[in-house]
């Protein structure tokens, strides 16, 4: 492709050599030495450093190498057309037929999976659908109207107790614990809304992380309501007509029931962006003090993304308890949060297939990497970093047309 | 009355851990604008190459201050070359990214970091020495404060101090000034603003392995999610005090501190987090740019 | 060396993802569920260590009734979400039956799943009273004590033996620390004869405890009942002493562990913790750490015995039944009585194992030291 051959100079070898020996230097109290304070032994592994060297040393010509072709690459670009900025997956996209045809292969996959694959892989794609809704939901506060919420979990909690509890002393189903849990979150979302009306940006973020971890807390701390930390057990998956169904039955019927709910929950959120408070939320994310100017409604706009965001986040919260029967919390960490934070951004802010696409990537891909055993959480860490550094606008970006005022208010500008 | 000092004491010595700590948070949240939350990740490298420092330099049996002081300097070293190549590898590509993008890279350094060093050590507890020496003329009052506690109150109130004129009168200090106001006008002036960052991160997370060694010299024991809560305790207190303000950061440590630990003499330890946050909130609903912050905030 | 182990995992992911064909169809599977990688994955290899130990043996010699015993190892890093999704697994897999899970949130989460599908489940170290006392599962059997019997131990040796009058009861907000803490703090409240004088949580992995101590300090307590692991059980009773407090530490056996001496170091001398009765004494627990200790070249680490117990009844209930039928193996496990590390025992009506599995240890001269019970 590329008409110039890439090749190396000395300078790309010498700061390989750098970077080499920087690495290796980093290494050294780590993997050179393995430390055990306990019986004061030092266990030297040297041969660990060279190989970290020759990694660094590797990877640093690649980088040299990706950097060259990224330069003619670009350059090529500027030469052609505007037109090929959009990827090939946005032109694919495009075309109505194609779109059709793969859309009705999506869909088609999505039906037959539990047919084609044992229990174990459904119940894992149920636990991403849970991810997926729990994704366009946070989108909803994070992506679209630009809050950043770092105790999302919280209202994920919220719907998997209210179910957990109604069921536990009322023995309210499934069925009317869905909206009912549905209800509480968006009322706790407001409860969260009110303090933070004013807040902006990190200050957001510190006190939606306080939020959730203090409903966390009160659920850990508080055994006469919650029973603690040892949870609550035997909670009922949700009933089929009266049927009593086998445990394979009952997962393959979660799984449809989790299908349709995230169908539901991708039209409604798509129906939402274009809706007027749809707008005003995009308007809210660009600029607060512009938007107050047109008369949107600040505090009702803010209000209405955490309390439909949080709605989202009870339904799924009803399912995670329906789908585990044992809700405790420690499944409803900060590490939790993180995560579907992830989910949001990696897709790329405000874009719903991205959405889809990232929270099946990061849930199914540690499930599949398990035999990786300690090595899948370093992989995770890496990918999420290496992601970002290479896609920064996540995965699908959302085409919107912007302009950029020349004095813009971004911190990080 | 005893109870009271007792007390006071107990969260003044966290509340220092914890401003050592948020110290880096500020100051790098004041230059770029980031959430580092990689940055509990440093403070626990640093207490790790300290603990690897002090076991090897162990066979030599050298007298406890040089044991301490070498320790210091390896942990210092090793974390600030950490906090650099951070800073170039996961933010420098991202600096004109979406906002939210370098928050995730740095999650996911973090997550990097947990588990680079679950497997390259231990994930079990391992026993820290007792670095700091005990003092003879603090054993009368054993019970109110140690000689630990001592040392790290003193070395936050020294550190603060010295980062305080090292920001005020350095140039590297003025550089950093000029570049948190404004990076586009900084760099028209003739500051190398990438030179800045990468100080800012250097200093930063020298001042956590400070904290590191303090800490884990005073619990006595480290693994590899110590920097988890530490971090996020930390985070909570430069935003109290207002982000981007070193004063602020110092301050919101020892408020922090304070509430904790009164919280857990005078009601119960199972909700200490629960008055944390909660009166982090009520700060924020009066104050919605911290104790020392600014409306237009003045960074670093 | 790192990357030559990354290769390893790989080939044996690849081996995982397609089965050979080589496999021998006819073959025993014994399903094993635990942490294994995480922070918790001390307290679950140990597991999967003893059970390939026994498994080992068996093969060696031919099987069960002529059957090759495979193992399923699979990972819950400990969360009840992720058991679930094991515990399918596990069954989709063919296994019928399992050693696990280690912690008891993922125990409990799992076992509905295990029981509508007729698996029999053995755990080493799952300790909530719940999971045998309330009769939700009686396809549920275990090795080790549960916590109200544990903490009747911590609590009638506080009072009897430590003549304490005022109490501490202290837990680190856990699953299994605030579970044990409240059945302590139920039974020192029903004794007349001494007084509670502080129940509370402390924060784990917080960077500092002397609040707490100071509280303690302050409520004059004699004794403190401490519910929990060892991580923060030793930066308390390090921090308690630095300020010359006397008062007694009192454990349960997730402080019982060899970490906690090293870490407390000389803070630790003094401190009562209970745990598994000492099996040294026992030829059979002896062979069996021998046996780790040439396998592996380590000593064993926590719950090794209770699993290689569980194994061993497991084993037998297989043999003894002639196969995988969860009735005819239930039959076994209730009457029949097995030599195990712990001595011979089988299982009462709820699932708990009968005989005395706990003792008390105290810690001398940087040793857990088993106290003679009267």
């Amino acid at each position: 492709m590329a008409r110039r051959t890439m090749r190396l100079n000395g300078r790309d070898i010498g700061s390989a050599l750098l970077t080499a020996l920087w690495f290796a230097f980093l290494a050294l109290p780590f993997l050179a030495v393995k430390i055990n304070p306990v019986e004061q032994t030092v266990t030297w592994r040297w041969h660990a450093i060279i190989y970290v060297a020759l990694a660094a040393f590797l990877l640093s010509l690649g980088g040299s190498l990706y950097r060259q072709y990224r330069k003619a690459h670009l350059a090529r670009k500027s030469q052609n057309d505007l037109s090929s900025e959009q990827s090939l997956f946005g032109r694919l996209w495009a075309t109505r037929k194609i779109r059709l045809s793969l859309l009705a292969a999506l869909t088609a996959a999505a039906i037959t999976f539990p047919l084609l694959f044992s229990t174990y892989q459904t119940n894992i794609m149920i636990t991403a659908l849970i991810y997926v809704m729990l994704g366009l939901g946070l989108n909803i506060v994070v992506g679209v109207a630009g809050l950043l919420d770092l105790g999302y979990v919280a209202f994920y909690a919220v719907g998997a107790y209210s179910y957990a509890l109604l069921n536990l002393h009322f023995g309210i189903g499934f069925w009317s614990a869905l909206p009912i849990s549905a209800l509480l979150a968006a009322f706790f979302g407001v409860i969260l809304g009110f303090p933070v009306l004013r807040l902006r940006g990190d200050y957001l973020a510190i006190v939606t992380l306080g939020f959730g971890e203090i409903i966390r807390l009160i659920l850990e701390n508080w055994n006469a309501f919650s029973k603690g930390p040892s949870g609550i057990a035997n909670i009922p998956r949700p009933g089929f007509f009266g049927l009593d169904l086998t445990l394979e039955g009952a997962i393959i019927y979660l799984y449809y029931l989790m299908l349709g709910l995230v169908l539901f929950t991708v039209f409604v959120v798509n129906r939402l962006q274009n809706s007027r408070i749809g707008r005003a939320w995009f308007a809210l994310r660009e600029d607060e003090i512009a938007c107050q100017a047109m008369g949107i409604d600040k505090t009702r706009t803010k209000l209405t993304a955490f309390a439909l965001g949080a709605t989202w986040a009870g339904m799924a919260g009803v399912i995670f308890a329906a789908k585990t029967t044992f809700v405790n919390p420690a499944s409803f960490t900060f590490l939790e949060s993180a995560i579907i934070l992830c989910i949001v951004v990696l897709g790329g802010m405000g874009s719903i297939i991205g959405v889809v696409l990232a929270a099946l990537l990061l849930i199914l891909l540690p499930e599949y990497l398990r035999p990786l055993a300690d090595y899948r959480m370093l992989a995770f860490g890496a990918v999420l970093v290496a992601m970002m550094v290479f896609r920064p606008q996540g995965l699908v970006s959302r085409v919107r047309r912007t302009y950029v005022p020349a004095g813009k208010n971004i911190p990080d500008e | 009355m005893d109870y009271f000092i007792e007390l006071f004491f107990s969260g003044l010595t966290r509340g220092s851990i914890y401003a050592l700590i948020a110290l880096g948070y500020t100051m790098v949240y004041g230059i770029i604008g980031l959430i580092n939350f990689a940055h509990g990740e440093i403070y626990m490298i640093g207490a790790f190459t300290a603990l690897a420092a002090a076991t090897i330099l162990s066979f030599f049996s050298l007298p406890l201050p040089a044991l301490l002081f070498l320790s210091l300097a390896a942990a210092v070293i090793w974390a600030s070359a950490y906090g650099y190549t951070i800073e170039k590898l996961a933010y420098r590509p991202l600096r004109h990214a979406p906002r939210l993008s370098p928050l995730i890279s740095a999650i996911g350094m973090s997550i990097f970091l947990q588990n680079y060093v679950l497997l390259a050590q231990t994930p079990d507890f391992l026993p820290f020495p007792a670095l700091i020496p005990e003092f003879a003329f603090l054993a009368p009052y054993a019970g109110v404060i140690g000689s630990s506690d001592l040392v790290i109150l003193l070395t936050t109130a020294v550190i603060m101090a010295l980062l305080s004129l090292f920001i005020k009168f350095t140039r590297t200090g003025k550089a950093m000034r000029a570049t948190a106001q404004d990076r586009t006008m900084a760099m028209l002036v003739g500051i190398s603003v990438n030179r800045v960052i990468s100080a800012t991160f250097v200093v930063g997370s020298a001042l956590a392995a400070v904290g590191g060694l303090l800490i884990a010299s005073h619990i006595g024991q480290i693994n590899c999610f110590i920097g988890f809560i530490a971090g996020i305790k930390a985070f909570t207190a430069a935003v109290l005090g207002g982000i981007g303000s070193i004063p602020g950061a110092v301050l919101g440590g020892f408020i922090l501190g304070l509430t904790e630990s009164f919280a857990t003499g005078y009601v119960s330890s199972d909700y200490e987090d629960v008055f944390a946050f909660s009166l982090l909130v009520l700060i924020l609903i009066f104050r919605p740019a911290g104790l020392l912050g600014k409306a237009a905030p003045e960074k670093v | 060396m790192t990357f030559c182990r990354f290769a390893l995992y790989l080939a044996f992911a690849l081996v995982i993802v397609f089965p050979t064909p080589l496999r021998a169809a006819d073959t025993i599977k014994i399903g094993i569920a635990g942490a294994h990688s995480g922070d918790l994955a001390s307290y679950g290899l140990p597991t999967v260590r003893a059970t390939e130990l026994v498994v080992k043996g068996i093969n060696a010699r031919g099987g069960i009734n002529g059957r090759q015993v495979e193992l399923l190892i699979e990972d819950d890093v400990c969360k009840p979400e992720i058991a679930t999704n094991i515990a399918t697994k596990l069954i989709s897999m063919g296994a019928r039956v399992v050693i696990g899970h280690i912690c008891s949130g993922a125990t409990k989460a799992a076992l509905p799943i295990y029981r509508d599908a007729g698996v029999i489940v053995i755990s080493p170290s799952a300790t909530n009273a719940d999971l045998t006392l309330n009769g939700d599962y009686p396809n549920f059997y275990r090795t080790i004590f549960a916590d109200n019997i544990q903490a009747r131990t911590i609590v009638d040796f506080t009072v009897r033996e430590l003549r304490a009058k005022k109490i501490a009861v202290i837990h680190d907000k856990g699953d299994y620390g605030k579970g044990l803490a409240e059945f302590a703090k139920t039974f020192v409240e029903e004794n007349k004869t001494v007084e509670l004088v502080l129940y509370e949580g402390v924060t784990p992995g917080a960077v500092d405890y002397s609040a707490v101590v100071q509280k303690i300090k302050r409520s004059g307590a004699d004794a403190v009942i401490y519910g929990g692991y060892h991580p923060e059980a030793s930066k308390i009773v390090t921090q308690m002493r630095k300020k010359k407090m006397g008062t007694a530490f009192v454990s349960d056996d997730g402080v019982k562990d060899d970490t906690f001496i090293k870490v407390a170091g000389a803070f630790a001398e003094g401190v009562y913790a209970t745990g598994p009765v000492d099996v040294s004494a026992n030829s059979l627990g002896r062979s069996a750490r021998e046996a780790h200790r040439q396998e592996y070249g380590t000593e064993p680490g926590a719950f090794f015995d209770n699993a290689y117990a569980a194994a061993l009844v497991l084993t037998n209930a297989l043999a003894k039944a002639g196969g995988t039928d969860a009735e005819a193996m239930a039959g076994v496990l209730h009457t029949e009585d097995v030599e195990t590390p712990f001595g011979a025992f089988h299982f009462d009506r709820n699932g708990d194992a009968t005989g005395t599995t706990l003792s008390m240890f105290r810690v001398e001269n940087g040793r857990y030291v088993p106290i003679k019970q009267p």
